[in-house]
């Protein structure tokens, strides 16, 4: 590795960061999900930059396996989010305050 | 020296995009940008000699779900952008301390820890073959859960999607009926088709989809 496993895993705690803070921070919940996606994706350069800092494939089978829980989040998110709009419900996080009617 | 150039190029576009995804107002531009952010991502996975996971990278993220995002935008159309209401000032502020204590804390960590340069690993090491020895083998459980989270997901996608009558009344106990096609004597056929034409508005049209 002629760059520190370090350096992967700092820039992977700050996409991580962004993420969280777009979470945080955004009311359409597209974005939110896209945030999300952002912050899997920090989780998977870590485990992959430490699989191979330590030279062990176990890492990748673990970032193959948030890439399935991830696929699986983007489905049923969006799923709720054309439900939500087939209801002509507002599409913001803070109004959607009640599981029915 | 390349390696290096190519890690800070990559680190750039990825941090850049990243603060697109989040700060974009049009949804439809944050999902390009996480396109930037995935593709920059998979360099990382080269670079980290993760190619197979690089592949899947490009196939499954750039290629399957944001096609699905970019979808789901472009069918929900301006209703998708941001509403427009002021963030109150403690939310942004929290947002902020929260974000920036995971990178506080990551960094404390990294830097408060010698690191070597890490193993010569064999030109093997991450190939579709070296990944699947495990991901067959040690976590086969894994690897089956996995799969079925993905069926259960795709259903509950199905059951979300799908077209569901109206709201009934609270505790009706009656059966929900779907609407039979009928048959329309000849004779009413013109009828039929005009009073079709004069009653269809996107308010009654809809009205069936819940």
């Amino acid at each position: 590795m002629k760059v520190g496993v370090e350096y992967f895993v700092g820039l992977s705690a700050v996409l991580f960061g962004i993420g969280l803070y777009g979470i945080f921070i955004r009311r359409s919940p597209m974005i939110i999900l896209l945030s999300v996606e952002l912050v899997l994706n920090a989780a998977n350069l870590a485990l992959i930059a430490f699989s191979r800092y330590r030279d062990d494939a176990s890492g990748q089978v673990f970032a193959l396996v948030v890439m399935a829980v991830a696929a699986s989040e983007v489905v049923v998110g969006l799923g709720l989010v054309v439900a939500m709009s087939r209801r002509r419900a507002e599409l913001d996080v803070d109004r959607l305050i009640n599981l029915r009617n | 020296m390349t390696y290096q150039i190519v890690f800070g190029a990559a680190s750039v576009l990825a941090v850049v995009s990243a603060l697109g995804v989040v700060l974009s107002g049009n949804p439809f531009r944050s999902a390009l940008w996480l396109i930037m952010n995935l593709a920059s991502l998979a360099t990382f996975y080269l670079l980290l000699d993760a190619a197979f996971l690089a592949a899947a990278q490009v196939i499954v993220y750039a290629g399957a779900v944001m096609i699905m995002f970019l979808f789901v935008i472009a069918y929900l159309g301006g209703s998708a952008d941001e509403p427009t209401r002021d963030t109150p000032p403690w939310q942004l502020a929290v947002s902020l301390l929260a974000g920036g204590a995971i990178v506080a804390e990551v960094i404390v960590a990294i830097a408060s820890h010698e690191f070597t340069g890490g193993p010569d690993v064999a030109g093997s090491f991450g190939s579709a073959q070296s990944v699947s020895v495990p991901l067959f083998g040690t976590y086969l459980l894994g690897f089956e859960v996995a799969s079925v989270v993905l069926l259960v997901a795709a259903v509950g996608g199905v059951v979300l999607g799908a077209r569901r009558p109206g709201p009934r009344a609270p505790g009706s106990t009656e059966p929900f009926v779907p609407r039979q096609p009928q048959l329309v004597p000849e004779a009413e056929l013109q009828t039929a088709v005009m009073e079709s034409q004069t009653l269809i508005t996107p308010e009654t049209a809809r009205s069936d989809g819940g």
